[in-house]
């Protein structure tokens, strides 16, 4: 067995060090490891977007990274959106507009959501459809998401 | 997931000796996206993952009006869009880079990872075929160049030789009044596989009525994408019109070799490659004519 590396990175904002094997995805030192269990693991070879993070200010699916990969990186889970007495504004369009059911998705769409508006405050509904087009969701039909996303740019 | 172990290269020396040294069970690691995946699914034996990210060549993204485009190996699909330069100067490659997986995959996969992974319905290679470009690869005995048509060799497999990785791409300046376009079919509206993908390029004349040269690559329909050699010379000389777009989209359909499977037969993307050259054709012309 390959041996396990020490890997430091910001998650969240703050420093953490753990041990993982080279063949842990990021998803999996996320959940198994740091026992952050927001991002979801479901097809676990990139189509769904359950498992989104974002990796130095970039929207990955973090099934798809490493975790030795993001030693000295910057890594923001679902876990660091809400602040503790609120929540963050895409989650609360996500309760106003209904825009879950089930909720494995969701962690997923609201990073995903979060890197589109970190970069287009004001994006059109045409704009969020394509940029989440990587996410799926089997109980929505996606309108109260796209939305809820809408919602959000236009609270800011 | 299989074990293996990881290695961060930072020169390409280091990843070539590496590479070398370690054999065929080493893969170079860049935006991980098929690399990742087919680990996972017991689809390739990987021992080693040389991850090349920290290699500064490889990440070289540098436009010149003059000179054309040095596109690192590992530069993710996002950084391309991104440089309103190259959107103008090669509108085809952002019509692929833009349509490679969703937002989360362009945020790590590269055109030169779609190169090396060398899929057949690969959208990254038709714009590079088209687009004239050179692949820059470094080995043990040095630095070689190679035409990108000539990179893949079959389904998975490349022109690589052992110790050899891809640096980067060279794609020469546009021509005046020339432009690119790339499509693809598929059932749904993104996030799929291409059926058939079809890319063009053409240069047109100061009048933009003939055609002076063009360029018509394909994928999904043979072992490897396709240069379309003999349908790109037909339209050599011609005034645009339907029947020189015709001609060029039936040379296209002559060297397609299609297989049937779960995304379409061999009827369905034979016809494809008809209206995909046409339209990929047209779509080209367009954006000279529409260039001010």
């Amino acid at each position: 067995m390959a041996r396990r590396s020490h890997v430091q990175t910001t998650l969240n904002g703050e420093t953490v060090e753990f041990l993982c094997e080279p063949r842990q995805s990021l998803l999996e030192v996320l959940r198994d490891e740091l026992h952050l269990t927001g991002a979801k693991e479901g097809c676990n070879n990139g189509n769904c977007g359950a498992c989104s993070v974002i990796l130095d200010g970039r929207l990955v699916n973090s099934c798809l990274v490493l975790g030795v990969e993001t030693e000295g990186k910057s890594v923001e889970t679902i876990e660091g959106l809400a602040e503790p007495d609120k929540l963050h504004p895409i989650q609360d369009a996500f309760l106003e507009n209904a825009a879950l059911q089930c909720g494995i998705c969701t962690p997923g769409f609201i990073m995903s959501a979060k890197a589109l508006l970190d970069q287009n405050p004001n994006p059109t509904e045409h704009e969020v459809r394509y940029w989440l087009a990587g996410n799926l969701c089997r109980c929505t039909g996606y309108d109260k998401i796209v939305r809820a996303v809408l919602d959000a740019a236009a609270a800011k | 997931m299989r074990d293996f172990s990881y290695i961060a290269a930072t020169t390409i020396p280091e990843a070539v000796a590496l590479l070398d040294e370690k054999g065929e069970n080493a893969r170079i690691l860049a935006g991980g996206t098929d690399l990742i995946v087919q680990v996972r699914e017991a689809r390739r034996d990987v021992d080693w993952m040389i991850d090349i990210k920290s290699i500064p060549e490889v990440n070289v993204l540098d436009y010149n009006a003059d000179t054309g485009l040095v596109l690192g190996a590992a530069v993710e699909c996002y950084k391309i869009y991104a440089d309103d330069a190259i959107c103008d100067a090669y509108p085809g490659l952002i019509d692929a880079t833009t349509i490679i997986g969703g937002t989360a995959i362009q945020g790590r996969a590269g055109v030169g990872g779609n190169l090396c992974n060398a899929s057949p319905a690969a959208d990254g290679i038709p714009p590079l075929i088209v687009l004239n470009a050179t692949c820059v690869i470094a080995g043990p005995n040095g630095e070689r160049e190679l035409r990108v048509e000539q990179f893949c060799t079959a389904p998975g497999q490349t022109a690589l030789e052992k110790g050899e990785m891809l640096v980067s791409m060279k794609i020469p300046a546009p021509a005046s009044n020339s432009s690119s376009y790339y499509l693809r079919f598929i059932p749904r509206n993104e996030m799929d596989i291409a059926v058939v993908g079809a890319g063009a390029s053409v240069t047109l004349d100061d009048a933009k009525q003939t055609i002076v040269s063009a360029r018509i690559a394909l994928a999904a329909v043979a072992p490897t994408p396709l240069f379309a050699e003999e349908a790109s010379a037909l339209l050599a000389g011609r005034e645009v019109s339907d029947e020189a777009i015709d001609a060029a989209a039936q040379a296209a359909q002559a060297i397609a070799r299609p297989i049937s499977d779960m995304r379409g037969t061999a009827e369905q993307r034979t016809h494809l490659v008809g209206v995909l050259t046409r339209r990929a054709l047209n779509g080209a012309i367009q954006r000279v004519r529409d260039a001010a």
